[in-house]
Parts: structure tokens; sequence; C-alpha cells
């Protein structure tokens, strides 16, 4: 990546690494046929987005990005795992075949998408004072493979899952690009916010609903 | 002004606090009141030369914002009026508590799609969005049958995996900001106009492509349209009546933000093809499906994804006539698809199914909204006097003007198919004989006053619209880049 135009110091060494780890994570929970292992990468990946936000907060000296830092911590580490593998553990199937494709197929597909994002982003005349561009292309990356995610797997916790980090993926986004707007930065997490109220409100009654089941294959009645 | 600014904000979102504990005809006559309060105080600014703001400055109504704001309102009033007529719950309790909710969901998906014109800054306009998806997925889903739960599951995955890739584009937008205005700045609209000229290019198209795409996902442009049908079928009428009329009009003023300050940036080719590819797209692919159609909701999904492309291909068009038949579309289509949706809700009420095959005669069945029905129909298919022939005249006009014959004429080749298909499935339900034992009477007073009040919309907006009216789209198009 000659083209990124920063020097490589320890610090954006450190960023890349989390960066892609968030992308690893979203690798991993591309394949994993387990709900549970699933969800667990998901608090795994937004780990790792909360401490790039405190990384940012501390190289740049930007306070409100701590609390945010807390806040998406406690919500996204926390309470929106722990909720859905409380549905998960009520319905007691845990989800194993809900791929439409091969995992081979599927994560080549997930190569392809990330290299493209990667070098099509990577390539944007961007020059960010908080994290190195790479990072912007690493989200990229994982925003891509979270539409991956939501088309090929037809589950329901598979589907919220890859909301949820597609949400990630914008984050690392806004902290590259918006990290000195605080204002930007927050919305990323009023999003998931917002949504996780209506994501989790509805998968409560897929799940309650007469089908017992959390594959999507029973919502097929509307078609055309 | 700014009183009134605040005004249309504080009324709705009130009303839906009150519908949370009153009586049921308490809640009906407050959203009522609501509905056209709002819409009065929107019109009060529909004179108004000077931009009114609020909140230092966080609220913000110019021409462009009042054109949308009056379409969601008059739309909110229409449907309260219909709403009163569908909602009849029994004595029991289970119907009452569902009467509250729906009422208080349905002021609050008022009060967001009001807010979403009058917000000052792009960021606060993905917000707004925002809510409307959230208020709007939990009123799909509000009764709770198979369908409903899978239409509002499909939405709300759809719609918000679209409101993130708008977010990216917001995101985008304001690092391109950032590059003139520095590293924090209040990203109001004047500010970010006025640095726009000196935005990098290639960020700014990369911004406007994906906001195009993903607030295009929540206007219904093909080929992410796809939650569209869906929902507006499942949900219940008055609902599908607001999805229809107001927010996909409301995502596509998202779209228009974007589009003016992209318009300062790099000029108009650009955002023009952008909007161009997707709006041909939806108006042919709804065109083809319209005819094919067998549930009497869908088919009226579909023609909102025709017209939001025509909406899109207007803006394509660079005379300031078809932007103007643009902004006049937006009013004219969101009181004929809710004059439609009020009359298909008359029609399932009596029929008591919205399958078209075992709907006979519903004109006969219903002497007043099964004409008004059909009028609808007439109306959407831009037949005068309405006010869609209007709008859709002059964005004609306007690609004709341009040099754009071949474009032209290859809309109004669609959208004469999609009058067809429509007209055609409507018909086979409406005007055959009515079968034995169907009773003939109006389902409800309140819902055929609906109607009337939509009609009346669009005959005015077509045989002569006001003259207030005429130099707020003026003032609007000219905000948009587009002088006469």
């Amino acid at each position: 990546m000659a083209a990124l135009g920063t020097s490589p110091t320890t610090l954006t060494d450190a960023a890349d690494v989390l960066a892609l780890l968030v992308l690893l994570s979203e690798f991993a929970m591309l394949r994993s046929s387990l709900s549970r292992s699933q969800v667990r990468l998901y608090a795994f990946q937004s780990l790792c987005v909360s401490v790039l936000a405190g990384f940012v907060a501390a190289t740049r000296h930007i306070g409100e990005l701590y609390g945010l830092m807390g806040m998406s911590f406690v919500l996204k580490v926390i309470v929106e795992p722990m909720i859905i593998l409380r549905l998960v553990k009520e319905v007691r199937v845990d989800v194993t075949d809900s791929h439409r494709l091969g995992v081979a197929t599927m994560v080549l597909l997930a190569i392809v998408l990330s290299v493209f994002g990667i070098f099509v982003v990577g390539r944007l005349p961007v020059h960010s004072k908080s994290l190195p561009i790479l990072a912007l292309a690493l989200a990229a990356a994982v925003i891509l493979v979270s539409f991956l995610l939501v088309i090929v797997r037809n589950d329901v916790v598979s589907q919220a899952i890859g909301f949820f980090s597609l949400e990630n993926g914008v984050s690392v986004a806004s902290l590259v690009l918006a990290a000195g707007l605080p204002l930007i930065v927050e919305l990323a997490f009023l999003f998931d916010l917002l949504v996780a109220v209506v994501v989790f409100g509805l998968l409560m009654r897929v799940h309650h609903g007469r089908a017992r089941t959390l594959s999507t294959r029973t919502l097929d009645r509307l078609r055309g | 002004m700014s009183a009134v600014l605040i005004a249309i904000l504080v009324v709705p979102l009130v009303a839906s606090l009150v519908c949370l504990r009153a009586p049921v005809r308490l809640a009906k006559a407050i959203s009522l009141l609501s509905g056209v309060a709002t819409f009065g105080l929107a019109l009060v600014l529909v004179p108004s030369h000077e931009v009114a703001s609020a909140l230092s400055g966080w609220l913000r109504a110019d021409a462009l914002s009042v054109v949308f704001l009056v379409a969601v309102t008059f739309l909110y009033s229409a449907t309260t009026v219909f709403a009163i007529g569908y909602l009849r719950p029994g004595k029991g309790s289970p119907e009452a508590r569902y009467a509250r909710r729906f009422f208080t969901g349905l002021n609050l998906f008022a009060w967001a799609m009001a807010m979403t014109p009058v917000v000052n800054g792009l960021a606060l306009l993905w917000v707004a969005v925002e809510v409307t998806t959230v208020v709007s997925a939990l009123l799909v889903a509000i009764g709770d049958t198979d369908g409903a739960v899978e239409a509002a599951w499909k939405y709300v995955l759809i719609a918000s995996m679209g409101l993130g890739v708008a977010l990216l584009a917001t995101v985008f937008m304001y690092y391109a900001g950032s590059s003139v205005l520095g590293g924090s700045y209040e990203i109001f609209y004047p500010k970010l106009l006025a640095a726009a000229a000196h935005f990098p290019p290639e960020i700014v198209r990369l911004s406007f492509g994906l906001a195009v795409l993903g607030f295009g996902t929540k206007m219904g442009l093909v080929p992410v349209h796809t939650w569209l049908p869906d929902a507006h079928s499942e949900a219940p009428t008055p609902v599908s009546a607001l999805l229809s009329g107001a927010l996909l009009t409301v995502s596509f003023y998202a779209i228009l933000r974007f589009y003016q300050v992209t318009v300062k940036a790099i000029g108009p080719a650009f955002p023009r093809d952008i909007l161009l590819v997707f709006g041909l797209a939806s108006l042919v692919l709804a065109a083809s499906y319209l005819a094919s159609q067998r549930d009497l909701k869908r088919i009226f999904a579909y023609s909102s994804i025709e017209h939001m492309g025509i909406l899109a291909i207007g803006m394509s068009f660079s005379a300031p006539i078809a932007v103007i038949g643009v902004l006049l579309h937006v009013l004219a289509h969101a009181a004929a698809k809710a004059t439609a949706f009020f009359g298909t809700g008359s029609v399932i009420a009596k029929f008591g199914t919205k399958d078209m095959s075992r709907i006979q005669g519903g004109v006969g069945a219903l002497p007043w909204s099964g004409p008004m029905l059909l009028l609808a129909v007439l109306a959407l298919g831009a037949m005068p006097p309405f006010g869609v022939f209007r709008s859709e005249f002059l964005i004609v006009q306007g690609g004709l003007l341009q040099g754009a014959s071949a474009l032209s004429a290859v809309l109004v080749v669609f959208v004469t198919c999609a009058f067809l298909g429509l007209s055609w499935s409507v018909s086979q339900t409406m005007l055959t004989p009515t079968a034995d034992g169907v009773l003939r009477g109006e389902v409800s007073a309140w819902m055929a006053a609906s109607m009337v009040i939509g009609l009346a919309g669009l005959l005015l907006l077509g045989v002569h619209p006001p003259s207030q009216l005429s130099g707020l789209l003026e003032r609007a198009a000219a905000e948009l880049g587009a002088h006469r």
C-alpha cells in the first residue's frame, strides 16, 4: 500500500492491526455455523471497535470519544450479545444449516469483495489525522462482507448480526474520516441503538411466532 | 416564523404522548386535531419569502423544505380522517389497546416525517430519516400476523442496511467539508453549500452515489426497492398511505439535499446521470410488474415505485421547468396515492380480502368510494384535470426543451404502460357486476371523506394551483440550482 502516504509508526501499526481484527472477525462470522459463536465473534469485533475509538481519543485528545467508547462498549459488547444469546438459547435450535452457498465459495466471495473494497477505497484522496487510510479501506471491506453475510445466510440471527457488524464497519470509517466531528461519530452509535430496539422487538416476534425457528425460510409468503 | 416551525414539531409529538393513555375516542379526536393543525401551520410557511429558522439554527425551512412539509402534513391530516373510520374497535380492551398503540405510532410517524425536512444539516437529516424507519417498521408489524412480521423484518433489515450506506455517504460528505471548513465545524446547509465549490470532487462523487443508493433504498428505487411492496401491502391501510405518499418522498428529499451540495461542488452532469439510471430502472420495472399483481395493495405499491422513478428521471432533466414539475409531482403523487390507498381501505373492509380475484363489483358495492378510487387511478395515470397530469406534463416539457426527446418519449411510453396495467387490474375488480350477498353502502363516512379531501387537493393542483404555491415551487427549484 505505497499510496497510503503515511509513514508507518508503532501507533498506526496498532490501529491497522485493530482494524484488521475487525475484518477477520467479520470473516469468521460469515463462515461460523453456530449462532452462539457468531454472537461471540460480534462481541469481539465490537470490542476491537471500542478499543479503536479509545485509541483515537487518546492520540488526538478528543474527550467525547471516551464517553462514546464507554457507551458503545456497554451496548455492543455486553447488552446486544446477551440479548441475542438468550434468544438463541430459548429456541434451543442452534442454527447450523443456514448457508445458501458452500463455505469455500462464501469465503472466496468475501475475499474478492474485501480486495475490491480495500483497493478502491485505499486509492481515495483521503488524509486523516486520526487513523491511517488502511483502516478506512478495511472498514469498506467489513461493510461489503457484512452485506454478503446478510445475503447468503438465511437465519434471523445471522441477518441481525450482519446488520450490526455493518454498523461496526461504518463506525470505523467515521473514526477515520470524522473523528474531529463527534456529532458524526455519535450518529453511528445512535444508529445502532435505534435499530437495535426495533430489530430485537421483531426478533422476539419472529421467534415467538408460530414458526418456532430462527430460519428465514418460513418468511417466504410475500413474493412478486 | 420560528414559533411555527417549533409548533409543527411539538403538536404531533404531544398528540402521540396523549394517545398513549387516552380513551380511543379522545385519541381519534386529538390525532385529527393534530393533523389539521400541523397542515395549517405548514400552510402558513408557504407564502413566506424568508427562510424560517429556530432553535439557534438547528431547525431551518427554506422553500424546498416547505414543499415537502406541505406534502407530509397534508397527508397526515387526510390520514387521520381516514383512520377514524378505519379503526372502529369493539368494546373489548385488546381492540382499545391496539387503537391506542396505533394512534400513538401514527402521530409519532408523522412527527418524524415532519422533522426530516425542517432539520438543518445532513447529519440531523439522516437521524430523522432513521427515526422514520424505526417508527414505521413497528407500525408495519402492528397487526402481528405472519405476513406483517415478515414484511416488517424485511423492511427493517433492508432499509437499515440502506441507511447504513447513507450514513457512510454523510460521513464522506462531512469529510469533504472538513477539507475546506476545518476539522470541526457546525454543519448546517448554508455553510456546506457556500463552501461546496472547493470540496474534493472524488469524495463528493462517492458520497452522492452512496447517498442515492442508501436513501434510494427507502425511496424505493429499483434495484433496492424489494422491501416496498411487502411493507405497503401488509401495513394497516392508513400506514400504507403515509408510507407511499410521504415516507418515500421524504427520502427523496434527503437525496435532493445531497444533490444540492453535489451540484455546487462538481456540477449537475454526474448527479443527473446517477438519478437517470435509477429512475429509468424503477419506471421500467414497475411498469412491467403492475399488470401482473393479484393483491390490491401491492399494485399501488408498484405504482409508487413507478412514480419515484418519474421523480428521479425528472431531476435528471436540466430544464428548470422539469424541476418545478418534480416538486409539484411530490405534492400531486402524495394526494393521488393516498386517495388510492384510502379507497383500497374501503374495498378491503367491504370484501374482507386484498385478493383481487375475490373482489367483484367494487363500484356497485361502494357508491362513493368505488368511483372515487377509479378517479384516483385515473389521476395516477396522469389524466387531466388532476395534479399529476400537470406535474408530469411539466417534466416531459422540461425534457423536450432540453432536447432529450428520446428520453421523454421513453418516459411517456412507460408511464402509459403503467397506467394501462393499473387501470386494467383495478377496473377488473371495480367495474364488474357485484356478487349476490354483498350489501350496497359505504363502510364508513370518514373513510369516504378522506378520499374527497385527497381528490380536492388533486383538483386544486391540476386546475389552478394557488399563486403562492407556484411561487414556492419556483423558489424551491431555484434552490436546487434551476433558475428560470
